[in-house]
């Protein structure tokens, strides 16, 4: 059924938002009018030189592109290997990559008339970033968020209310992220006609995972850039954190049909794969439907969704995003699980030896090519997402080293 | 593509209570909600209260489309040890007393795909399963289940919305068996209530886009708003409402207590006699 026909990795999704067997619109019918109604309107904003140069526009003076490329010269010494690059996302407004999709799909949200804007976030990046973005223009945010994560979030919870924000906890389930996106598609069922429901990750029906893989592919076409101009070529490997799988998708797609380039998507392996406490459905999990589209999910032999554990609540997700299910079947992507423990190391050494703090969802892809940097000869480059900052991430480092702030 | 629901208990219930002038009462409870042994007790029960068609909902961690009355049901089912083979033996039980009742399983499509579309499908048509609803299978991903589950003679029921227009009411009636399925209200199970005269525009525009029976569910919630949709569609399905009742006899510890099936049977009875009045009144 599939119109992937082509031997490149960049042509999905076909018409009907399928990636290979992944993906799709698995939706109440009620909601089915309005997610063609956002396919419509993106394909138009796609195309629209008006569209592009706005969002150009608030990506290079509010965001603050493009993000360096930065040589760890120091991480690199110490591992005594590979070269070490990082791409900044980091540096952006908000501190995260997740501001860059945040940007478009509000502008997408007035495009298409909508005055309200409901979102779902975990550790509260997106939902701090679309907050941001819903101050900016004026309009009425709802953040569902799991009362589990408010409890563990509080600085961002607060950080959104500031940002004129109403958080609504969420105590179904487990009360974490995947709850928050149930409680928000409910919301969505019921105030079809004026709101938008913007989507953090390249989850949820077609066009989302499509669409906010175009928001974030900016990533990786900058780094391209970068490394030609500070390299003379294109890196080696590449390193992401993959938890829904938006910063990854957005350093990968650019370099999926670069043959030469190595690419690793790091999932959470939380306590250990054998302790059952991860955030790896592509690792460890098997191919079903939730919130909207066929991927690969963390569940139980009956069907039923299981938790996902990480100590970084952005990873902590029993999904991913279906690309991300098609490119590792397809073996474009290679995904390896970095623990807790690992993850926390990385967070030191990036801290101690860069000056840079990085959140504990990139430490993972750092943890991950720290590991193999050593062995790996002097030239080769290697291109790590550093896809946030870390500053929100010192209450549980903290608690992790038993220390008392 | 064989049309083999002629023989489906749906179409004969369907069929008779149009002649006998009269709309069905739906009733919705969750399998092993809140153990398998009071789900059982509780089928049984339903036919002689006066449901003519049970919805069974098969549990599922991530209810989207539920409000909280159903989405604790599928917590406590899942807590008590629910699963995919619990319910289609629910279902083979009740078949040994009762061969005309037809049942209808709703749910989301998670736990069908784990199970297996095909084996589901074969399953589900041995244990006496007639109809099969999927909140999250639209007509944009029905071909991977819809013909799957007509080729066993089971129905692949489709929900029809306030947000279906012509267009897309033409392209959900094309995978559409058993009765459709209309969803009164822009929401989730158990919230708002539908106007009646709302409810009664929709059903005549339904009734002109198909022959099959419309069914209208969410936000009924008495014996009245049961009677008022059982006028103009052909049959009225209550779940919430049920639930509540059920809820609300049961302990401290979320069990069972000997009140349970009397005051839920006492309540689908009230609405049984709502709807069955309806068009004498």
């Amino acid at each position: 059924m599939t119109s992937i026909l082509s031997n490149s990795f960049t042509l999905g999704p076909d018409e009907r938002g399928h990636f290979g067997p992944y993906g799709g619109r698995f939706v109440a019918e009620t909601l089915m009018p309005l997610v063609l109604s956002v396919e419509k309107a993106f394909d138009e904003a796609q195309a629209d030189p008006v569209f592009q140069a706005e969002l150009t526009r608030y990506l290079t003076h509010f965001v603050g592109r493009p993000s360096p490329l930065y040589f760890a010269e120091r991480l690199t010494a110490d591992c005594g290997g590979a070269k070490i690059y990082f791409k900044r996302e980091d540096l952006n407004h908000t501190g995260a990559h997740k501001v860059n999709n945040c940007i478009g799909q509000i502008l997408l949200a007035k495009r298409m008339g909508k005055t309200r804007i409901i979102a779902e976030t975990g550790a509260g990046q997106h939902g701090v970033a679309t907050a941001t973005v819903c101050a900016l223009f004026g309009l009425p945010c709802i953040v569902y968020m799991g009362a589990t994560d408010i409890a563990r979030q509080q600085p961002n919870v607060f950080r959104m209310k500031l940002l004129g924000a109403e958080v609504r906890p969420v105590t179904s389930g487990a009360a974490t992220l995947k709850d928050a996106m149930n409680e928000a598609m409910r919301d969505w069922v019921a105030n079809v006609t004026d709101t938008y429901y913007l989507i953090g990750t390249v989850a949820g029906p077609h066009p989302y995972p499509k669409m906010v893989r175009d928001f974030q592919k900016i990533i990786g076409e900058e780094a391209k850039v970068q490394m030609q101009a500070m390299e003379g070529r294109l890196p080696d490997s590449l390193y992401a954190a993959v938890g829904g799988g938006s910063n990854s998708i957005g350093l990968f797609y650019p370099f999926l049909d670069e043959p030469s380039v190595k690419i690793v998507g790091v999932e959470a392996a939380g306590r250990g794969i054998a302790s059952g406490e991860h955030a790896a459905p592509l690792s460890h999990g098997r191919s079903g439907v939730l919130h909207g589209s066929r991927t690969y999910l963390m569940q139980s032999d009956d069907g039923q969704i299981t938790e996902a554990y990480s100590i970084s609540a952005g990873l902590d997700y029993p999904g991913v995003g279906p690309e991300h299910s098609w490119l590792k079947d397809a073996g474009r992507i290679e995904f390896v699980s970095v623990t807790d423990d690992e993850a926390l190391d990385a967070f030191h050494r990036t801290t101690r030896h860069e000056g840079i703090i990085p959140a504990l969802e990139s430490s993972h892809a750092i943890a991950q090519a720290l590991k193999v940097a050593g062995d790996l000869p002097r030239d080769h480059i290697m291109l790590v997402s550093l896809s946030g900052r870390g500053d929100k991430d010192v209450d549980t480092v903290a608690k992790a080293m038993g220390a008392e702030l | 593509m064989t049309n083999s629901l002629e023989n489906n208990r749906l179409t004969r219930r369907f069929d008779a209570l149009k002649a006998a002038n009269r709309a069905a009462l739906v009733v919705y409870v969750t399998a092993s909600d809140p153990d398998a042994e009071t789900s059982a007790a509780l089928l049984a029960g339903l036919p002689g209260a006066g449901a003519d068609i049970i919805e069974l909902g098969m549990p599922f961690t991530d209810p989207m489309a539920d409000g909280p009355a159903i989405q604790k049901a599928a917590l406590r089912a899942l807590a008590s040890g629910a699963c995919m083979d619990r319910t289609l033996d629910l279902v083979r039980d009740f078949r040994k007393t009762d061969a005309e009742t037809p049942i209808v399983l709703m749910g989301y499509y998670n736990p069908i795909d784990s199970y297996g579309t095909a084996r589901f499908a074969a399953d589900a048509a041995q244990a006496g399963v007639d109809g099969v609803i999927v909140v999250d299978v639209p007509p944009e991903e029905a071909d991977e289940l819809q013909p799957i589950l007509l080729s066993q003679g089971v129905a692949f029921i489709c929900l029809a919305t306030p947000t279906s227009d012509d267009a897309r009411l033409e392209k959900i009636l094309k995978y559409a068996g058993g009765f459709l399925y209309y969803v009164s209200i822009l929401g989730i199970t158990g919230t708002a209530t539908a106007a009646a005269d709302a409810v009664d525009v929709a059903v005549q525009r339904l009734k002109r886009h198909t022959n099959l029976p419309v069914a209208v569910g969410f936000g009924i919630k008495t014996p009245e708003n049961a009677a008022a949709v059982a006028r103009v569609a052909d049959a009225a399905v209550v779940g919430s409402a049920v639930i509540d009742r059920l809820a609300a006899a049961l302990d401290a510890k979320g069990r069972a207590t000997p009140d349970l099936l009397p005051k839920v049977l006492a309540f689908v009875a009230d609405l049984a006699k709502g709807v069955h009045m309806a068009r004498n009144a």
